[in-house]
């Protein structure tokens, strides 16, 4: 089977504006999203109590609420399905530091009399522990773009490695803005997959400027605009069909992994969708952008190649003792 | 058919490895290395504990508090105002000038790790910045190795106790059946096990009811409640002896079959108890557990031998438990929790059959849409795929590394990302046979270009992975381990793998079959 087939290229670059237009437009809303509604943070992050129970039948979630009211301390818990009906969770932004007697043991006695149950999650984060994890957080995003940085700069040249970043952080910040504009709860699988969209949305952008890089050796036409065009265009089978599988699994993660990964599994596959566009539509247009010029790279790269090569004739002159 | 070459001996010498390692895993045999499941999976409690290290410095100066009286009652130097300000530090004054010299000399060889500080006959002792700091540290080494032997005596398979960062210490018990035994477990482990043996202040005791806490302190006395009673008891507050010098305590059962905690005490415990209990014969003395009286029986006649027992009308669970918490010692500080994570065994078996279902099915859409996609090379591709699967299952085996929730995401998510590799050589080969290059060069030359987009995409995941596996915590590692694991081993499977296969089905590949082997329609030739 064939979907994409390469017949002459695409006009991509010609058609740039617009998509920066739209990709402008995501961004703005999605920064606006996060500056103006927030997000969600969950139990990791902004610390709490959470606690899960099972029930045999359909759970009575009216006579929990009453149930629990009867403590004061839990008066503000909300209680929510969760996944399914036979499911709630209950929560409340308080920690308590009781080793021997925690929220968990407190709903085991309320709960009883409202039908045959069990507790079978008690998480608790001190709000200590919450800032902490939210400071390694945003500590190893900073890090992992420092990395893929410092690493493209060395495979490719600064441009390309400027130009990679901006189309992660654009992923990377539509992703956030779909987060917030669903309300999924923030918590440290969010933040997991957020860096795994660092690590992915990349693979396409490389997969593509890869073919730039041959596309400036091989092309004889030094317009970076037209070889952006033929590389990208030779490479869309590959960047749509790469994520076409990624998306696949991600989905059925989405589907059928439980409760527990969805929001997980919901960043990602806006992670994919966007890292997908980004890598056709943006990186490539940041690259003309920023000044790359053709004829100054093979400039550079013969010089490097004159180098090696009075190097290497230096070497067997003084190997074979003529120096 | 051409001889096999390097690169299919190295695969199938990965694939045996693979599926040689997997086993024990996948059979949960009893022997070889295989893979812990994560507590979110298998069900547990994960718990990040603090301690109040402020505890053990207090305890410290009250010690010292006590050195200091012993030092100059023994030397008969006159002091007054011996107080402890804060718990942080002692101040006293002593009454005679003549006395300081020597009081100084005494305190100095009697106190290590203090300073002291004099102003005229007003003197005032502190710790020294080290020795606050050796103290928290001891209190917290003391506590893992406190909290590991009461687990460990509980009977429970493999708990982790470790001290993490500075101040922290790490609590995991897998295996936990029912949210009645979690709780139990908590208990054992927040027990401090401070156990006192008291006397009852017999002259005061009958106005204990209307006596203040400030007025027993005036007499030397503390009041404590009774364990199960609203009783209150008037007690000497200095104990006759504590559990620093038990050295057994078990379960045994009372006259009327009650359960009941022995314990005996070391030679020095032995004497001071018999000394003490000749003496007072006629009067009562409590023994006290972390501030209850548990029971305060009748001194009938002098007891030697140093076996004390106790009685506080026990469930057989608890006096178990509290006989582990009495053997392990005494908690120097009380620890807290900072986090806490506890899973069902029912949700664990949750989690392990819908991430099951989710790989399955993920697999399953991948396979199909690469051989439908790309035919036989579909088929090649799934072969290193399914090789690569084995490959993470061996390598987390053999480092014994634990399987979590998203480190199963991570392995779906490879099951994804895996296949690129394949993607993108089988897009390189078709372009070059649209090109009408021969399917050998074809094959070799996709392998090539192909290969550097691959390494660069590879190593930017990797990156990330690496920087997961740094920073994050508890599952968060196993993500990163399982994605960081399958992308390596993709390198090995979906690159060297398939290449050799090519190499080595190549004679059998038809010219006029492209649409069989490569999913392409257009035939070799333009």
């Amino acid at each position: 089977m064939e979907i994409f087939k390469y017949k002459k290229p695409l006009n991509l670059m010609a058609q740039s504006k617009r998509f920066g237009l739209v990709s402008l437009t995501l961004l703005i809303i999605s920064i606006g999203l996060i500056v103006t509604k927030g997000f969600n943070y969950g139990l990791d992050f902004a610390g709490g109590t959470l606690v899960q129970v099972h029930y045999k039948e359909k759970a009575p979630i009216d006579k929990v609420r009453v149930a629990i009211t009867k403590v004061k301390e839990y008066q503000n818990a909300s209680v929510t399905y969760f996944g399914n009906d036979n499911e709630i969770i209950i929560r409340t932004k308080k920690s308590s530091k009781s080793l021997d007697k925690d929220m968990g043991d407190a709903m085991r006695l309320l709960l009883k009399g409202t039908g045959d149950f069990e507790v079978r999650r008690v998480d608790i984060v001190g709000a200590k522990v919450g800032s902490e994890l939210r400071e390694k957080g945003l500590m190893a995003m900073f890090l992992s773009i420092l990395g893929i940085l410092i690493y493209v700069s060395f495979r490719f040249e600064w441009r390309f490695a400027i130009a990679s970043v901006m189309a992660l952080i654009h992923d990377v910040t539509i992703a956030m803005g779909a987060v917030v504009l669903f309300g999924i709860e923030v918590n440290l699988d969010t933040l997991a997959a957020l860096l795994t969209i660092l690590g992915y949305s990349l693979n396409d952008t490389i997969i593509v400027f890869d073919r730039i890089r041959e596309g400036i050796n091989t092309i004889k036409n030094p317009d970076l605009g037209s070889i952006i065009d033929e590389s990208v265009t030779q490479t869309l089978s590959r960047t749509t069909l790469t994520s076409l599988t990624t998306f696949f699994v991600v989905l059925t993660l989405f589907m059928f992994g439980g409760e527990i990964i969805k929001g997980f599994s919901f960043t990602l596959l806006v992670g994919v969708v966007v890292g997908t566009y980004s890598s056709i539509f943006v990186a490539s247009p940041i690259l003309m952008m920023l000044g790359f010029s053709v004829s100054d790279y093979r400039l550079k790269a013969a010089e490097k190649a004159k180098r090696t090569k009075e190097k290497e004739k230096m070497r067997a002159m003084y190997e074979n003792g003529t120096i | 058919m051409k001889t096999l070459n390097f690169r299919v001996i190295l695969f199938i010498f990965a694939l045996i490895f693979g599926v040689v390692f997997s086993v024990p895993s996948l059979t949960q045999s009893e022997q070889g290395k295989k893979i812990t499941l994560g507590l979110d999976l298998q069900g547990g409690l994960h718990m990040l504990l603090g301690i109040k290290s402020e505890v053990a410095i207090e305890s410290r100066i009250k010690s010292m508090a006590a050195t200091v009286k012993y030092i100059f009652d023994d030397e008969e130097i006159i002091f007054d105002e011996l107080r402890m300000v804060d718990g942080e530090k002692i101040t006293f004054e002593l009454l005679d000038s003549d006395d300081v010299t020597k009081a100084k000399a005494l305190l100095k060889k009697g106190l290590d790790g203090t300073i002291l500080n004099e102003n005229g006959l007003k003197f005032s002792i502190e710790m020294t910045a080290e020795e606050i700091a050796r103290t928290k540290q001891n209190a917290i080494s003391q506590a893992v190795d406190t909290i590991r032997t009461r687990l460990d005596s509980f009977g429970l398979a493999e708990p982790t106790v470790a001290k993490q960062g500075v101040d922290k210490i790490l609590v995991e018990v897998p295996g936990i059946k029912t949210q009645e035994d979690e709780q139990r477990i908590r208990e054992l482990i927040a027990r401090a096990a401070h156990l006192q043996l008291m006397a009852v202040d017999e002259d005061r005791i009958a106005r204990v009811s209307t006596m203040s806490l400030q007025e027993a302190k005036s007499f030397g006395d503390v009041i404590l409640k009774d364990v199960n009673t609203p009783e209150k008891y008037l007690l000497r507050a200095i104990p006759v002896l504590d559990g620093s010098m038990l050295t057994d305590a078990k379960v045994g059962f009372d006259k009327n079959n009650q359960p009941v905690i022995n314990f005996t005490l070391n030679g020095q415990g032995a004497k001071i108890f018999g000394d003490f209990t000749g003496k007072y014969v006629g009067k009562r003395m409590a023994v006290v557990l972390d501030n209850d009286v548990y029971s305060a029986p009748n001194i009938n006649e002098r007891i030697g031998g140093g076996r004390v027992q106790i009685s506080g009308r026990f469930k057989l669970s608890e006096a178990h438990d509290l006989a582990i918490a009495l053997r392990s010692g005494a908690l120097l500080a009380p620890v807290y929790v900072m986090e806490k994570r506890s899973v069902g065994p029912s949700l664990g078996a949750d989690n392990i059959k819908a991430s099951m279902l989710a790989l399955m099915l993920g697999f399953v859409l991948v396979v199909l849409f690469m051989i439908l996609y790309y035919g036989m090379a579909g088929v090649i591709a799934n072969v290193a795929l399914i090789g690569n699967l084995f490959l993470i299952l061996a390598v987390m085996s053999l480092f014994g590394a634990t399987l979590t929730l998203p480190g199963m995401a991570g392995i779906v998510l490879t099951v994804g990302m895996a296949v690129d590799a394949n993607v993108i050589i089988n897009e390189r080969i078709r372009e070059l046979l649209h090109e009408g290059k021969s399917i050998a060069k074809s094959i070799e030359e996709g392998y090539n270009k192909a290969f550097t987009a691959i390494l660069d995409a590879n190593v930017t995941t990797l990156i990330a992975a690496v920087v997961l596996w740094a920073y994050g915590t508890g599952p968060l590692k196993g993500f990163a381990l399982t994605m960081g694991i399958g992308i390596l081993a993709s390198m090995l499977t979906a690159i060297v793998g398939t290449h050799g296969i090519y190499q080595w089905l190549l004679p059998k590949i038809n010219k006029n079959k492209l649409g069989f082997w490569f999913g392409i329609k257009k035939e070799g030739k333009k």
